[in-house]
């Protein structure tokens, strides 16, 4: 069988030592940053980017991946100990998890989570390899009209489900799109919005406002909130959920896993929506839906199979397409390039073994999770005591050391820091900076099939309306706003933000 | 008329300026055709859009039934330490090298906190350039300037 071949291939390159090695390395750093409260994904992915780019490709991807599982369980672990969500979709995970926490079955929760996303994670990772590769055939049918407008569908998707306001989050999209524009333009080789700085010919490294939006601007928003020190779960209980809550999650488990697979090959995060979807579905079909809010395994066990499914299957469109769905997609994607490497339907038969690697390496990554994470526990418990005033210079001295790593040169910290201030205004202005990352990295790829799709048509812009792929694309991308926009529609989106913040 | 939606007035504000900004800057550039774009078409007609939609943003804002919001305070202290104390980093890093700049670095961003105090401060100074020498430049092999510049090497 076919599938089998790749994922023996793809084995073979994941348990040479170094690659295990650096999986471990990345699940190691990845929670225990993510760990911290108060830092989400992003912040830590863009922190520890720099340090894989030393890595040859393969083994830097892998590592980066496990950064990423890590950071998004050091996530949950936080969410259910200390109720501070680092991310959107750990929101959900908060209600009940932490509920448990309070009840004194903390452990139990801390399982049911690491069980729960280690099962959505095996799962994800079959559907993964299979449906990846009929996938990508698709893709290679696609022209650059055709890719122009899935970018506009993913970016389109991406806020529709995961944003405040609409326009503003589109707005920001535009934003990140002409801040891909500046450095040298690939066709003319006009340097261009760069202030005669020749440091911004080679355009602005996402990296540097990923750490400066996220990471600087997150640290100014905490710090002014003076008392936030919240209370910690000590006892963390037996590690062993009791026969009824196991009782009660796994049904909770597989159905999130189904959720989150399906969601998660969406354009546009699925990550955020399956969970809060998986969260209602379970509070739907329960007997005692009074029960929910109170510490209800069930509430805990389905949307962090469906987070996890989610955050797995979105690599789907990621590695076959090129689009990335969210804001950590869009830092793989940069990750990516800087190894030379273009996400794209040619990864496949151009690199099959970093492709395959990278998909053995994530099952890998999730198994050691469960091994690495639930015996070391009480460590992670004692790291969310460290005091922020201790954490966020530490936090500082990653993001500067990593941003002169980049480049080495200081030009890029005055840079960062910049981003930094300007983050800090858009926090307080609302404006959100996932859409705006993925503007950033998509910009250089949207320009260039939108050029390349108007050469082919001589000018004609109906080629993007008269290609029945890329008319669909685009229907689907309007339907999406079109939808949202719907006065009932929007009620109801806004009253879940509300629920969320 | 009364502004109520004052982040999303702001907004519009700003995403009006930047994109006529970059629609501007985006015209010094050769425009070309459609079929043969020089460098400045597209930033031009994503800068004219941008700028459109924040003028909505900006409408949106004022109409009677915009819901009512206001901007937080803005914390200067704050973000005066915080990215002070970046920028001083990135000025002195390849003159004093690099242990002294990461010292430098955790001790001023540290007095932006409300429980600062010198003493966790300077020994959280202390652990961190151990700890960058350790993981940074002996694990990784970061190249940094080491020392100060003026103590020759």
């Amino acid at each position: 069988m076919e599938l089998l071949d790749h994922l023996m291939l793809g084995f073979g390159v994941a348990f040479t030592p170094e690659n295990l090695a650096y999986a471990l390395l990345g699940c190691i750093l990845g929670t225990l940053i993510g760990v911290l409260p108060g830092i989400g994904p992003v912040p830590t992915i863009a922190m520890l980017l720099p340090i894989t780019y030393v890595l040859p490709p393969v083994a830097g991807l892998i590592m980066l991946a496990g950064i990423y599982y890590g950071a998004q369980y050091g996530g949950s672990t936080t969410a259910i100990l200390v109720a501070l969500p680092g991310e959107t979709s750990a929101v959900v995970t908060v209600l009940d998890g932490h509920q448990m926490a309070r009840n004194g079955r903390a452990g139990a929760a801390l399982a049911i989570a690491a069980l729960g996303s280690f099962f959505a994670g095996c799962v994800a990772t079959l559907l993964l390899a299979a449906f990846a590769p009929p996938l990508a055939e698709v893709a290679f049918k696609f022209g650059p009209a055709e890719y122009f407008s899935l970018m506009c569908l993913g970016l389109v998707g991406a806020v529709v489900l995961a944003s405040g306001s609409l326009p503003k989050a589109i707005s920001m999209i535009l934003l990140g799109l002409l801040l891909g524009m500046v450095g040298t333009d690939v066709n003319s080789g006009v340097a261009r919005f760069d202030f005669g700085i020749p440091e911004l010919q080679d355009g602005i490294d996402f990296a540097i406002v990923a750490m400066g939006v996220f990471g600087f601007a997150e640290i100014m928003t905490n710090l002014e909130q003076k008392e936030n020190r919240v209370d910690i779960t000590d006892k963390i209980g037996s590690l062993y959920p009791n026969k009824e809550e196991f009782k009660e999650a796994w049904p909770a488990v597989i159905r999130g896993t189904a959720l989150g697979s399906a969601l998660g090959i969406l354009p546009g995060g699925g990550a955020v929506l399956s969970s809060f979807a998986s969260y209602t579905l379970e509070k739907k079909i329960a007997k005692e839906p009074k029960r929910f809010g109170k510490g209800h395994p069930a509430g805990l066990a389905g949307p962090e199979s469906a987070n996890n499914a989610a955050a797995q299957t979105s690599f789907i469109p990621l590695l076959t397409l090129g689009i990335p769905g969210n804001a950590v997609m869009a830092l793989m994607v940069g990750a990516m390039t800087i190894h030379n490497i273009q996400p794209g339907p040619q990864v496949m038969t151009s690199h099959p073994e970093l492709f395959w690697g990278l998909i053995a390496s994530m099952w890998i990554g999730n198994l050691m999770l469960v091994i690495l994470n639930l015996p070391l526990i009480g460590l992670w418990v004692k790291l969310l005591k460290v005091p922020y005033r201790v954490l966020f210079p530490a936090i500082l001295v990653f993001c500067t050391i990593g941003v002169y790593s980049l480049n080495y040169n200081t030009f890029d910290i005055m840079t960062t820091a910049a981003f930094g201030v300007i983050g800090y205004v858009w926090s307080k202005l609302k404006c959100e900076g996932a859409p705006l990352l993925l503007g950033l990295v998509l910009g250089p790829m949207m320009e260039e099939n939108f050029r390349r799709a108007l050469l082919l048509s001589r000018g004609d812009f109906t080629t993007f309306i008269t290609r029945p792929l890329s008319a669909s694309l685009l229907a689907a991308a309007l339907a999406l706003i079109v939808i949202v926009a719907l006065p009932s529609i929007r009620k109801k989106r806004e009253e879940t933000f509300v629920e969320e913040g | 008329m009364q502004l109520k939606n004052k982040q999303d007035f702001w907004s519009g504000v700003m995403f009006i300026a930047l994109g006529l900004g970059f629609a501007f800057k985006g015209a010094t550039y050769q425009m070309g055709t459609a079929a043969r774009m020089g460098p400045g078409y597209f930033p031009f007609w994503l800068g004219m859009v941008l700028a459109l939609l924040g003028a909505i943003v900006l409408i949106g804002s004022m109409l009677p039934k915009a819901t009512e919001t206001h901007i937080d305070r803005f914390d200067w202290r704050v973000v005066f330490l915080v990215i002070g104390s970046v920028v001083l980093y990135g000025l002195v890093l390849k003159f004093l090298g690099v242990y002294i700049s990461v010292f430098l670095l955790v001790v001023v961003s540290s007095l932006a906190s409300h429980e600062f105090s010198w003493k966790i401060a300077v020994a959280n100074g202390i652990f961190l350039v151990v700890f960058s020498y350790l993981a940074f430049i002996k694990g990784l092999g970061l190249i940094f300037p080491l020392w100060p510049s003026f103590l020759g090497s």
